[in-house]
């Protein structure tokens, strides 16, 4: 008797841990996390203990957590660290593959025969990514976690299952993937937007998501959800129709001479992940899994396979291939060649036909949204990271507190970035009101204010002025004195006494907006006995 | 993680390192902020736009320089803003069309006040700063405005130097090709005259008198001059800003 699960290939998912932390060393009990992007990526569970979560800042994970170690996100480290294990799970298989640092699947059919039973094949997995990982990251690991079971989506929640039960592996049995994915939510599908609807109308399990008819979903999701649909029901996220892919679609370049060095290879990699990219896209279809296969002086040929559930687009296609060549050339001495590469080829293993993007509707990326973010992209990439900046809400009494830049990192949609303050935010004590000044100087200029007699001006402990300012002197960038303006309006003084309570940071400081006879007004600023023009009302 | 119907395999002791794991995926994902409400139908559905499209020959301005613009900023076209005041008149200008789906980017002006920018009604969202204190910046700076003109409806330039004639004139032309408005803060520095040419003179500012009151507004006049249909010469007395920091007429 056939059924629908006999075409979901049985599967076996390797999970490494935290494996951010665990290729930095960090050891399981340490309170620690990984920061990409000055967003939390990953945390120990001691941090996580602590309250820290991931897509945090810094700043607030290090307020629940004081004495959490922040370490850096190192994907090159990642992607070097694993491929040891990889290579030593080619006693198990010689078909591993590999969707990011710390996560790998392969089919259970072949090795099953050798090894004669599920346990003992997940006995042995264990042992060969145990050894390899004493290896790679020292004693302290936290091992791995196993899953099996039909297709590669359910055997990843199976393995991740294995890590809460605290069991080491977990098995679902054949035909069993429905029963086991009912009760998990909407959210393990890894798509937050689909899931945002589900949940809203009601669907929170995949149970009750994949009991929908199928019509029904691709009539109201489309592609996406269809694909979300069958790895709600057990079936494998790409429908059948997964082809072959006729030769020629291979892309190939030769490096002479040839390269051992990361930075060069990685640049002829990106163009070729791009070339494949756009090959595929010309012939309407789509890559799910991919085989980049290098070959060195010496002839010997390196092979691997890298895998995901979505499509890999231009961007993901070239990280893999960049972490793949990281494993290989940076890696112990069991996995490097012996000599230089001379060939590299990006063989798409597996294709689909593109389904093609729907462009935001209500919110969501529009097509100026995504020009834009290419146009970014690319400026970034002529003067480097942190220069395109964007801003974010902070709140302040001062023009340059309440709104500052941060780097462009992500994507420009990118979630959690605040660019105004909440709508029920009281107000700010001591702030100044509208309208805020159009220039905001980085560093302030300093100025002379001075009273009818050509003295000074000073304020006393009590925020009174000692004079009625008459004339304003802004010093020149180089000390050039610019000329004297005279007063024409100004209010103030307005004192500010911020962080009394801490002495790095106490700041005492007085505002006072001055309008000159050039039409300019400004505002003046008397910090430790000395006025600056902190802002102009250009 | 539910507890589901699938078996616990525990492995041989000896395997289990470490017997309670971590695992990223106890982490749950941070609630997307909250937007503000939108205060009113109009808002809502300026909101719900997603761009303005491509098609349309211009970009929406805020009312208060709607007459000065004949409606709207031009797309392809270059505008040149002036005088004292200038960084408020072109975060008017912009203020609208960002808050409609298109982008804006500020190249070389670190200076940029952004609280005034979102009194002034811009999306900070659509907003992009570009630093250009780097080492080899200076350098670029052609093809960083040439490739913010290709992707962003709005590029706001405040050049710090003189212009090339040919870094001008391929500009321009690459604002038009795109469809995009590049406009340009400080005349001088440019080699040749923008498409539209807005002057602002006679800066005066109300509110302060001595030690009493703050800045409320100033009342300036803005001269619009320039090619085309631009050629007659408009003349407009804004408050730019007005007391809540909006442009806005008198």
């Amino acid at each position: 008797m056939s059924t629908p699960f006999d075409s979901v290939p049985r599967t076996l998912v390797v999970r490494c841990p935290d494996w951010p932390l665990t290729a930095l060393g960090v050891v399981p009990g340490e309170p620690a996390l990984v920061l990409a992007a000055g967003r939390v990526a990953a945390a120990s569970k001691a941090a996580r203990a602590a309250g820290v979560v991931r897509g945090q800042r810094r700043r607030e994970a290090q307020g629940r957590c004081p004495e959490v170690a922040v370490l850096e996100r190192d994907e090159a480290t990642e992607a070097r660290r694993f491929e040891p294990v990889v290579a030593a799970l080619e006693d198990v298989t010689p078909w591993v593959e590999v969707s990011r640092p710390g996560t790998c699947a392969f089919g259970v059919r072949g090795p099953l025969r050798l090894l004669g039973g599920e346990a003992a094949l997940l006995v042995r997995t264990a042992e060969v990514v145990g050894a390899a990982l004493d290896a790679a990251v020292g004693p302290t690991h936290p091992g791995c976690r196993l899953g099996i079971a039909d297709g590669r989506f359910t055997a990843d929640l199976a393995a991740r299952a294995a890590g809460v039960a605290a069991a080491g592996a977990v098995v679902v049995p054949v035909g069993g993937s429905p029963a086991f994915l009912a009760p998990q939510p909407v959210g393990v599908l890894g798509r937050p937007d689909l899931a945002d609807v589900l949940v809203r109308l009601g669907l929170a399990t995949l149970g009750a998501f994949a009991a929908l008819s199928a019509a029904d979903v691709v009539g109201r999701f489309g592609a996406e959800g269809r694909a979300a649909h069958r790895l709600a029901a057990g079936l494998d996220g790409t429908p059948p129709q997964v082809r072959r892919p006729p030769p020629d679609l291979a892309v190939a370049v030769d490096l002479d001479p040839p390269v051992d060095r990361i930075d060069r290879v990685a640049f002829a990699a990106r163009s070729l992940a791009e070339q494949l990219h756009d090959d595929l896209r010309g012939r309407g279809l789509a890559c799910t899994r991919v085989v980049v296969e290098a070959e060195t002086e010496h002839g010997e040929r390196l092979a691997c396979c890298w895998r995901d559930e979505g499509v890999l687009g231009a961007s993901a296609l070239a990280d893999r291939v960049r972490w793949q060549l990281e494993g290989w050339l940076h890696g112990p001495p069991a996995v490097r060649p012996t000599a230089g590469l001379v060939r590299l080829t990006l063989l798409p293993d597996e294709v689909v036909p593109a389904t093609g993007r729907q462009a935001g509707f209500w919110g969501g990326a529009s097509a100026a949204d995504e020009r834009a973010a290419r146009a970014l992209a690319r400026v970034v990439g002529l003067l480097g990271e942190g220069s395109v900046r964007l801003p974010e809400w902070r709140g302040g009494r001062d023009p340059a507190d309440q709104l500052v830049l941060v780097p462009l990192t992500g994507g420009v949609g990118e979630v959690g970035r605040v660019d105004a303050p909440p709508a029920d935010a009281p107000p700010w004590p001591g702030v100044l009101p509208p309208p805020s000044p159009a220039a905001v100087h980085a560093d302030p200029v300093p100025a002379e204010l001075l009273d009818a007699r050509g003295r000074p001006v000073r304020v006393d402990g009590r925020g009174v002025l000692s004079a009625a300012p008459v004339a304003l002197r802004v010093g020149g960038r180089e000390g050039r004195a610019a000329g004297k303006a005279h007063v024409v309006a100004w209010a103030g003084p307005w004192p500010v006494d911020e962080r009394w309570w801490d002495p790095r940071r106490h700041r005492r400081r007085v505002r006072l907006q001055v309008v000159a006879d050039d039409g300019m007004a400004r505002l003046l600023v008397l910090e430790a006995g000395c006025w600056r023009v902190a802002a102009t009302y250009d | 993680m539910v507890r589901s119907p699938g078996h616990a395999f525990t492995l041989p002791a000896g395997l289990l390192v470490e017997p309670e794991p971590f695992d990223e995926d106890a982490i749950e994902e941070p609630a997307p902020a909250p937007r503000s409400r939108p205060r009113s139908l109009a808002e809502a559905a300026r909101r719900a736009r997603t761009g303005t499209p491509a098609g349309e020959r211009t970009l929406p301005v805020s009312p208060a320089l709607a007459d000065l613009l004949f409606d709207g900023l031009r797309r392809g076209s270059t505008v040149g803003v002036a005088g004292p005041g200038a960084r408020s008149l072109a975060l008017a200008l912009i203020a609208e069309a960002t808050a409609t789906g298109s982008w804006a980017a500020v190249v070389g002006d670190p200076d940029l006040g952004l609280a005034a920018a979102a009194e002034a009604g811009v999306a900070l969202a659509r907003l992009a700063v570009v630093d250009l204190s780097g080492p080899t910046a200076s350098r670029q700076w052609g093809a960083v405005v040439a490739a913010l003109v290709g992707g962003l409806d709005l590029v706001l330039v405040a050049p710090r130097r003189q212009v090339r004639a040919v870094d001008a004139r391929r500009l321009a032309a690459r604002a038009r090709e795109r469809g995009s408005v590049l406009i340009r803060i400080g005349g001088a520095s440019w080699p040749d005259r923008p498409d539209l040419e807005l002057a602002l003179a006679g800066a005066t500012w109300e509110g302060p008198e001595d030690g009493y009151g703050r800045l409320r507004c100033r009342r300036v006049e803005v001269v619009a001059t320039g090619r085309g249909r631009n050629a007659r010469e408009r003349r407009a007395v804004l408050l730019l800003p007005d007391v809540r920091g909006v442009p806005a007429l008198p």
